[in-house]
């Protein structure tokens, strides 16, 4: 437990001697890679035992600080931040993350790029872990930002791919764009609080009015919330989050399902002594939550590529965690966060199983039956289709209806509503995929094959988890809830109501995905009800036209307002600057006729120079006359 | 002593004296003519001290003061100018002025 510590600094260190030792040999890289995430996950897995233990740790964290620097009015530390909710992320993260290397072993056999990619995992994760483990703001940005670069290289590993050089780019400057407003935030709290200290924040900020005013506050937590907006895909940037699809695959599911996005539901929540204290600003987020997960969800429903159904859903997911910081419930919010890493790090894989079994056929419509030649990829998935659905026993019923619960508690009915209708979006849209992906006829084109036990193995152990992972929070077992809070635990009491109304919901979406994509062997009512809806089919297909709204602005108003400042500069600025240089050249020419060298030219200037100051001086002046001549009357 | 000669005359003389001087020295082609008439202007300006000196300020010296100075000044310059001359001369073959137009831009 007191090594925490360590936990970042081991997939550092194989980052650093895979770029520069092992990187001529991809076996050995991938080997130290590994072994050195395996050892990582035992000491998070130590420290974990060790707070999860201790009773000390409900009340006070573990915190390290060392002195980094410092000046007049700003001292800046780093250290390490242990409380239940980072010992679970680093148990969580570290999980996933050997997972995920070692089904990369299998998935990227043969890459020319096999150490890099080993490199950069390794790098991610140490960023990853580093931003959990952060005792104050500004190392947490660091590592925020770190992640955001390993995000960027991974989406553009297929660098030879002019889509993935482009979605790379997307995040980054998606990302950057948000990361300006939370940089903004964090600079505001600097000032006025005078630290970036998460622990001295939370003891200051419930006393803010001693610094602040209340409108202050409301600024500094919706910049500070731009970021987490940014990371974890939220509406209204969520663009980047699809498209990061194009990464490969065992990325997708390590950055872009379980750990990377949820970086900002992870800032939120350690920065939720900011949030509770002004309205409005819970109210953002929780609204930007549910908002975000029904129109997610809806896309979801339109998409063809196996991927991006996947990358909509998690951004929808996302938005569940945003709602449930929204309404104050930090227990719920990382409890889903906890579950949907399981569950979603297992479809990405298991999708990442058939794209490898299919030669990267992505399209759903052109899979089916791949249950009876990929049994082990087949079964795992339709766990985690059941986990993320909500189906009782399964991770995702708990760590939902906990959600669902706290926002019906807190009064919050709108959200309450969207969020079940999202709950039945899930179902379906899932449901769809795997109806259509897993069963029904086999198609004789395709060829699939059962991949390596590389990749079974932790699609095997993530099942496991997706399956059990819920069960430390169900209300008969409330360990989560006693451990993972803010302020005070609390129980909500078993609403039987809310459970049966999600899993009816849950049920409802999975049978008519069942009606319309597997009885229905022609798929024609699906086809039917697309047309009768065609317009608004269309905007959700397109994911209502967000990206090219986007696109439109850049091109029409960034664009032109450049072109506009472009030509001012060309024609105004340069024409000023040049003008002056014109002007004295000319000048120059003309007047240096003047000059001819000859002295008797210039004799008889001065002479006659002379000659018509006194002229006129004799005529203006009757005092400088008598000066002139020399006092003669 | 000299009875009806009054300052006018000086002045005039001095005045035409300048004004020949002048005159030569801006028309002049030759640089040595041109220096006899500089030569010319310094002594119509000496005329004009001493004889402001006699009428203006009669029993000092300031005048004639000054137009020793100005005949010591003027021995100087003839003595640089002529060695310039003479350089110039060794050098081009010529004293004529319209030549000596090298300094120009």
């Amino acid at each position: 437990m007191h090594h925490a510590w360590l936990v970042p600094l081991l997939p550092a260190l194989s980052f650093l001697v895979i770029v520069f030792i092992t990187r001529p040999r991809p076996k050995l890289s991938a080997a130290v890679s590994i072994a050195c995430m395996l050892g990582s996950f035992a000491l998070a897995a130590l420290a974990a035992y060790g707070v999860f233990t201790d009773n000390h740790f409900q009340h006070r964290p573990l915190i390290y600080d060392v002195h980094w620097f410092g000046m007049q009015g700003l001292n800046v530390d780093v250290g390490i931040y242990l409380d239940p909710s980072s010992a679970m992320m680093i148990f969580m993260v570290t999980m996933v993350a050997s997972l995920v290397q070692i089904y990369s072993t299998g998935y990227m056999k043969g890459d020319p790029g096999y150490p890099v990619f080993f490199s950069y995992l390794s790098l991610f994760a140490a960023a990853m872990l580093g931003l959990i483990l952060s005792s104050n703001l500004l190392q947490m940005f660091i590592f925020w930002e770190l992640v955001g670069l390993c995000s960027y290289l991974l989406i553009g590993f297929y660098s030879h791919k002019i889509s993935a050089r482009e979605a790379a780019k997307k995040a980054f400057i998606t990302c950057r764009v948000a990361d300006f407003a939370l940089l903004l935030g964090m600079l505001a709290i600097q000032i006025i609080f005078g630290t970036l200290n998460l622990d001295e924040l939370s003891e200051i900020m419930p006393h803010f009015e001693n610094y602040t005013t209340a409108g202050m506050m409301t600024l500094i937590a919706v910049l500070v919330f731009i970021g987490p907006v940014g990371k974890s895909g939220q509406f209204p940037l969520h663009v980047w989050l699809p498209d990061a699809m194009e990464g490969p695959t065992p990325v997708s599911a390590l950055i872009h399902a379980a750990t990377m996005v949820v970086a900002g539901v992870y800032l939120v929540g350690r920065t939720m002594f900011l949030f509770t204290e002004v309205e409005p600003a819970m109210h953002l987020v929780a609204v930007t939550g549910a908002f975000t997960a029904f129109f997610a969800a809806t896309i979801a429903i339109t998409q063809r590529e196996i991927k991006r159904i996947l990358a909509y859903s998690t951004v929808s997911q996302l938005g569940y965690m945003m709602l449930a910081l929204g309404v104050g419930s930090l227990t719920a919010s990382f409890f889903h966060l906890w579950t949907h890493a399981f569950f979603k790090a297992l479809m990405f894989l298991g999708a990442g199983s058939v794209l490898h079994a299919l030669h990267h056929k992505a399209d759903v419509w052109e899979m089916g039956g791949l249950i009876k030649k990929m049994p082990v990829t087949g079964w795992t998935f339709v766990v985690g289709g059941l986990a993320i659905a909500g189906i009782p026993p399964f991770a995702g019923f708990w760590s939902k209806d906990e959600i669902l619960l706290a926002t019906f508690l807190e009064g919050h009915y709108v959200l309450f509503a969207l969020a079940s209708c999202t709950a039945f979006l899930t179902a379906f849209y899932i449901w769809r995929m795997i109806f259509l992906a897993f069963f029904g006829a086999e198609k004789p084109e395709n060829h699939p094959h059962e991949s390596p036990g590389s990749m079974t193995g932790p699609l095997l152990v993530l099942a496991v988890m997706a399956t059990a992972a819920g069960l430390i929070g169900t209300p008969g077992n409330p360990l989560w809830q006693n451990w993972i809070f803010f302020g005070h635990p609390h129980h909500g009491e078993p609403n039987i109501p809310i459970m049966l109304i999600s899993t009816a919901l849950a049920a409802a979406g999975i049978g008519l995905a069942y009606l319309l994509y597997l009885k229905d062997k022609d798929k024609a009512n699906a086809r039917a009800l697309a047309g009768m809806f065609r317009p608004v089919y269309k905007l959700i297909y397109n994911k209502y036209y967000v990206d090219e709204l986007y696109l439109w602005f850049n091109r029409k108003i960034v664009d032109g307002s450049a072109r506009m400042t472009y030509l001012f500069d060309i024609y105004v600025v340069d024409g000023i600057v040049n003008g002056v240089g014109a002007v004295t050249k000319g000048l120059g020419q003309n007047l240096r006729c003047v000059q001819t060298g000859k002295m008797q030219t210039y004799a008889l200037v001065f002479f006659l120079a002379v000659l018509v100051i006194t002229v006129a001086l004799a005529f203006t002046d009757s005092s400088s006359t008598a000066l002139v001549m020399g006092g003669a009357k | 002593m000299l009875m009806g000669v009054s300052a006018v005359h000086f002045v005039l003389l001095s005045a035409a004296l300048f004004g020949i001087g002048l005159f030569g020295a801006l028309v002049k082609k030759n640089a040595i003519s041109v220096l006899i008439c500089i030569e010319l202007m310094l002594n119509a300006v000496n005329i004009n001290l001493v004889a402001f000196n006699k009428y203006v300020t009669p029993g000092t010296f300031i005048g004639q003061l000054f137009a020793i100075f100005i005949i010591t000044v003027a021995a100087a310059e003839v003595g640089v100018a002529l060695a310039i001359i003479i350089a110039i001369f060794r050098h081009r073959l010529s004293v004529n002025l319209d030549d000596f137009d090298w300094l120009k831009w």
